[in-house]
């Protein structure tokens, strides 16, 4: 009796300890989150590749997606894209630009308490279409605009 | 130590309006230095995520093609006066970033 009191002790305060250096940010909580990077669909070098790793081939034009951009960018590193999904049930959003180095640019999970909606600026290589699926109800969709860049984003 | 990351909520009819901006490089890995000839390796931030109260909302991944220092704007429902919005991410270095604002 006497050595399982100790043993529960000891677990308790290992556990308690964890807690501790958790909340301190003693480990690090962003090494463990680096696991849920999509590498492979981030690093893919051609759309269909990016859209076949990050889930979304197949999809099926909408215009539901709502998508703004300008019609001509003259610096291709800041190019302003906002997205409203009028998608039922959308649950993520990712931004292509089809002629980048890595088409795939960024993806957006929304959880209940977030609209389908986002707006960021983004990186483009040369005018190309700027490429947008959604995921809803377990299907995929996708809409696109094309955007005359007349300074590309990405050097090289 | 977390980086600060610059944030704005604006409440309207139950909507926030969140604008993050966070000062980061965003270092494609593809760019050369001018001077050296050499390649500037990749430093980009590539995971983003929000939190209403504690709660998880939105979480996001970001590749080398996010404009250099971020600017992401969201929006949240069903949020009210005395809501906190959190906001954290983290590049591909590990250096984290952080940053919260309170709903007015």
């Amino acid at each position: 009796m006497r050595q399982d009191r100790r043993a529960f002790l000891t677990q308790g305060s290992r556990l308690a300890l964890l807690g501790g250096m958790i909340a301190t940010g003693f480990l690090n909580i962003g090494r463990a989150l680096a696991a849920d990077w999509n590498s492979a669909a981030f690093t893919a070098k051609n759309m269909a590749d990016a859209m076949a790793k990050s889930g979304y081939a197949g999809a099926a034009h909408s215009n539901d997606i709502l998508l703004k951009v300008p019609d001509i960018a003259e610096n291709g590193a800041v190019v302003p894209v906002e997205v409203t999904s009028h998608i039922p049930g959308t649950t993520s959003i990712a931004i292509f630009s089809q002629d980048n180095p890595n088409p795939l640019v960024a993806e957006f999970q929304f959880l209940p308490g977030a609209m389908p909606f986002v707006s960021t600026r983004i990186k483009m290589a040369k005018t190309s279409q700027v490429q947008v699926a959604v995921k809803a109800g377990g299907k995929v969709y996708i809409n696109a605009k094309s955007v005359k860049v007349t300074a590309g984003g990405c050097g090289g | 130590m977390a980086q600060p990351i610059m944030m704005r909520a604006k409440l309207d009819n139950g909507i926030a309006d969140v604008k993050i901006l966070i000062h980061h490089p965003m270092d494609t890995g593809l760019m050369k230095d001018p001077a050296t000839h050499q390649l500037i390796p990749a430093h980009f931030i590539n995971l983003v995520t929000a939190s209403l109260n504690g709660k998880p909302v939105m979480q996001a991944q970001w590749g080398i093609g996010i404009s250099k220092n971020p600017y992401l704007e969201l929006k949240l429902t069903g949020a009210k006066a005395g809501d906190t919005i959190s906001v954290s991410a983290v590049d591909n270095l590990g250096t984290q970033f952080a940053g919260q604002t309170t709903l007015s």
